[in-house]
């Protein structure tokens, strides 16, 4: 098998991408804390997340982007967006009374369109943004680390992860 | 104007989804998919809706390298047969079916560029409106509405997303457990 | 005129749908027709000359009040949208293991589908 000794895409590619994906990823995390001001938010931001990671996979390899953000430490920022939505959702029963109730200081002293405004909204946007981002990424990696070969008429399921089960 | 742009950006999408469909090749096929969701990002950005612009672009480069991921390293080229007679004529009676059922349904329709809240004063988007800056402190209506209004929305979405990442490792990880065993 | 031209797309995803073999074709056609529900949701709610839902600090509210588009199918096709990528994904799961069993695409040759 070549195809496990190969490790990514030529040179040019790879340093362009390791130019750039600190700035994909800047942008996302601007689309996901300015989502209250401006035109973004949790959902656009995520999915750029998901775009850094599954470039450094396709231009460095899969072994490297694995070694970066592990699918163990994927899986977990998946089920702790998903936890501290519903924690912050939970809160407001606590507070007031209602399920999903703005608890927060809705408006910054010196008015409004701040960075510190809108009460929950901006943490209910980081919390979407890294779910959504880890669910992505999750889906590149599931689909990636099994592969099917094709031999003698019949597909033949292989996996290229590591046995750390056995 | 801004209609007759619309329009032909539709046509063009129609032609890419057919060529699509049409063409022999899976990776020609899946290639030809990303210019229709192109346009359709377009025609959101000039509908008023950046958000969804946003999310519609990024969107369209991930689902082609997941659609490739499917077919790289397969036989490519596909033999297209035609199916049996009766299969296909009643296709078609179904797409026709469901054609008069639409086009009726159109007729019914506020023309193009009044939406429905402007007819009825008791729409909630009325409300979100008017009082969603006061209400929320978010200057960005959409992610209001979103996370604030309707946040079981938003509850219910990211439960979906998580069971379908679920569904997918279930489907290609129980022949592996099983080869473990062996 | 806009909507017919909308409806005729999703026409011609649920006609490859119905009339593909390959099981590629099908998702693909599948996924046209979610660019075309998407796409009339957010034409319905459009107005004419309308802004974008989205106040900035000069702005009166009566005056975006009178001008905005329709911000509650945006927030409902924004979750949507990323929906159907987790879909897409689950599909092109079936997929390949549909491959990996029978050795082809074309769902006619899957006979043996009762196990």
């Amino acid at each position: 098998m070549k195809n496990n000794e190969e490790k990514g895409m030529s040179l040019i590619v790879k340093t362009v991408t390791r130019w750039l994906k600190g700035f994909i990823f800047l942008f996302g995390a601007y689309i996901v804390v300015f989502g209250h001001l401006s035109p973004g938010g949790g959902f656009p931001g995520g999915v750029v997340f998901a775009a850094t990671f599954i470039l450094l996979t396709l231009a460095f390899g899969r072994e490297y982007a694995l070694r970066k953000i592990g699918k163990i430490l994927a899986s977990e920022l998946d089920s702790l967006g998903a936890i501290l939505f519903l924690i912050l959702a939970s809160l407001g029963i606590y507070f007031t009374g209602i399920f999903f109730s703005n608890f927060i200081e809705k408006f910054h002293p010196s008015g409004n369109f701040k960075l510190f405004s809108a009460g929950i909204i901006p943490l209910c946007n980081i919390s979407i943004g890294m779910k959504v981002g880890a669910s992505l990424f999750m889906i590149f990696i599931i689909l990636s680390v099994v592969r099917v070969i094709f031999e003698d008429g019949k597909g033949k399921l292989i996996t290229t992860e590591k046995k750390d089960k056995k | 104007m801004i209609e007759i742009v619309i329009g032909v950006l539709l046509v063009f999408m129609i032609i890419g989804s057919i060529i699509c469909l049409e063409t022999r090749d899976l990776l020609s096929a899946i290639i030809a998919i990303v210019p229709v969701g192109y346009f359709c990002g377009i025609i959101y950005l000039l509908l008023g809706a950046p958000d969804i612009a946003i999310t519609q672009m990024v969107v369209e480069v991930l689902s082609l390298i997941i659609l490739i991921r499917a077919t790289i390293r397969r036989d490519l080229t596909t033999i297209e047969e035609e199916r049996d007679f009766f299969g296909l004529v009643s296709t078609f009676a179904l797409i026709f079916v469901f054609f008069i059922f639409g086009m009726e349904a159109m007729r019914h329709l506020p023309p193009f560029g009044t939406p429905s809240f402007t007819l009825n004063p008791s729409a909630p988007s009325n409300r979100y409106l008017m009082m969603g800056l006061k209400e929320t402190g978010a200057g960005n209506i959409v992610s209001s509405v979103i996370l604030d209004y309707r946040g079981y929305d938003t509850l219910g979405e990211a439960t979906i997303l998580f069971t379908s990442i679920l569904g997918a490792l279930a489907l290609l990880r129980v022949y592996a457990r099983k080869r473990g065993k062996k | 005129m806009i909507y017919y031209l909308c409806f005729i797309l999703f026409l011609i995803g649920l006609y490859g749908v119905c009339c593909k073999k390959n099981v590629v074709k099908i998702i693909l056609g599948l996924w046209i027709m979610e660019y075309s529900v998407n796409l009339f949701l957010i034409l319905l709610g459009y107005r004419k000359n309308g802004i974008p839902p989205i106040m900035s600090k000069e702005m009166d509210v009566i005056e975006f009040y009178k001008k905005a588009v329709d911000p509650l199918p945006q927030a409902m096709v924004l979750t949507s949208i990323v929906i159907g990528l987790g879909v897409l994904a689950l599909m092109v799961t079936v997929a390949i293991r549909l491959y990996q069993r029978y050795g082809t695409f074309d769902i006619t040759e899957m006979k043996k589908l009762k196990g």
